[in-house]
């Protein structure tokens, strides 16, 4: 929630502006201490802007992670915008978001950019190839991960196994996937709930206050 | 060319529930339809992206846009990638102490998470996956055996996932 300050006078207008430079910088120097991206900069930010700036309470954070995981998006970029949003309205929430973009857009245009320039040597090459090795090993990290929390019951198991079958061997574009995903969720959960059946919608464990250190999604 | 980037990252944007490596599947069936990239052109994008700080998806956008349209196109799919959940926290944001609870966004949750799931795993078997034309060879072997290594590596030791990508890329110069 924006504060709900007067922002008409020219005096709030340039504390306005100072607070939105503020966030900008705060968010600017957040983002390349992120490897790997998503929750990883959670105890980072949670660092940055309530210990130190007192921006948001202690409390705040938990309600903040729940809010940042179930929009689409990174996570790292949406606890940028809600923060940003809740300290100046909108035009908070973009100059945090292009702050927390702006250092990891630089460096990928930077490694494309060597990457590119030394593409045809056979060592780079060679190492790109490597990665690829290791680009598996991190997706079925980041699989495994988001299982634990995705899959509670046999309906859930069902619905990743389904996916997985139909974008194998029917060529589906995935979007259509995601939309029936939502659509099917809403579906069963009211089904069982008329059957008088008990579901469990989520892991309670997984938003707690202090999130363990992920680095994969 | 720079709205088609841009209008093409806003879907996939909107989209990107659990961010990450759940969208990897939806850019590739994109770029590799409207043959702005190949499978194997993207796949080394995606090893790239995954080396520079912060979320994955968007740097995979930032990659993408660069290297079909140049600066602007990786400004523009930045741009594109970012946008949508720009306005849907706004939105949310604005509705919170409502939504807490809702029961609506719970189960649509419930089914959309699997599904999320299912596409992550689907990413990973299409990167462990050589091609229709081509047969087992030293590569594809040598591939998996170095993604073998560091999912052990991964699971037993907790490593970095760069230093796991430094790790790969040094297998891949001594291997390959």
């Amino acid at each position: 929630m924006p504060d709900g300050k007067d922002k008409g006078g020219i005096k709030n207008l340039k504390e306005h502006f100072i607070l939105l430079i503020q966030l900008f910088w705060t968010f600017f120097c957040i983002g390349p201490s992120t490897f790997g991206g998503g929750y990883a900069m959670l105890p980072i930010i949670e660092r940055e802007v309530v210990n130190k700036k007192k921006w948001m309470q202690e409390d705040e954070i938990g309600e903040l992670i729940s809010l940042a995981g179930s929009a689409p998006g990174g996570v790292g970029v949406n606890a940028a915008a809600i923060i940003g949003h809740r300290k100046a309205g909108i035009a908070g929430a973009v100059s945090a978001v292009i702050g927390v973009t702006c250092p990891t857009f630089l460096i990928v245009i930077l490694i494309s950019a060597f990457a590119i320039l030394f593409r045809n040597y056979p060592k780079v090459e060679a190492a790109l190839k490597g990665m690829n090795g290791g680009i598996i090993a991190l997706i079925i990290m980041a699989a495994y991960r988001t299982a634990r929390y995705s899959i509670l019951d046999t309906t859930t198991a069902i619905t990743a196994i389904a996916t997985v079958a139909v974008l194998l061997f029917a060529g589906i574009h995935p979007l259509y996937l995601i939309v029936s995903g939502l659509i099917c969720g809403i579906a069963v959960i009211r089904i069982k709930k008329r059957l008088g059946l008990q579901v469990k919608m989520e892991k309670e464990a997984v938003t707690g206050n202090h999130p363990e250190l992920e680095y994969y999604i | 060319m720079y709205w088609d980037l841009f209008m093409m990252f806003i879907r996939v944007g909107l989209v990107s529930f659990g961010g990450g490596y759940a969208v990897i599947p939806i850019i590739q069936h994109e770029v590799t339809e409207k043959g702005w990239l190949t499978s194997a052109e993207f796949q080394q994008t995606v090893a790239l992206a995954g080396m520079a700080p912060g979320s994955i998806a968007t740097n995979a956008a930032t990659l993408v846009g660069y290297r079909t349209a140049g600066y602007i196109g990786a400004a523009v799919s930045t741009a594109g990638m970012i946008l949508p959940s720009l306005v849907v926290i706004v939105v949310l944001s604005a509705l919170f102490y409502r939504l807490n609870d809702n029961s609506w966004l719970k189960s649509s949750l419930y089914g959309l998470r699997p599904v999320t799931t299912g596409l992550i795993i689907y990413a990973a078997i299409h990167f462990g996956y050589p091609g229709e034309n081509v047969g087992i060879n030293w590569v594809w072997i040598a591939t998996l055996l170095i993604g073998g290594v560091c999912l052990f590596l991964l699971f037993k030791y907790k490593l970095h996932p760069l230093l796991i990508l430094i790790a790969a890329g040094a297998a891949g110069i001594i291997l390959f």
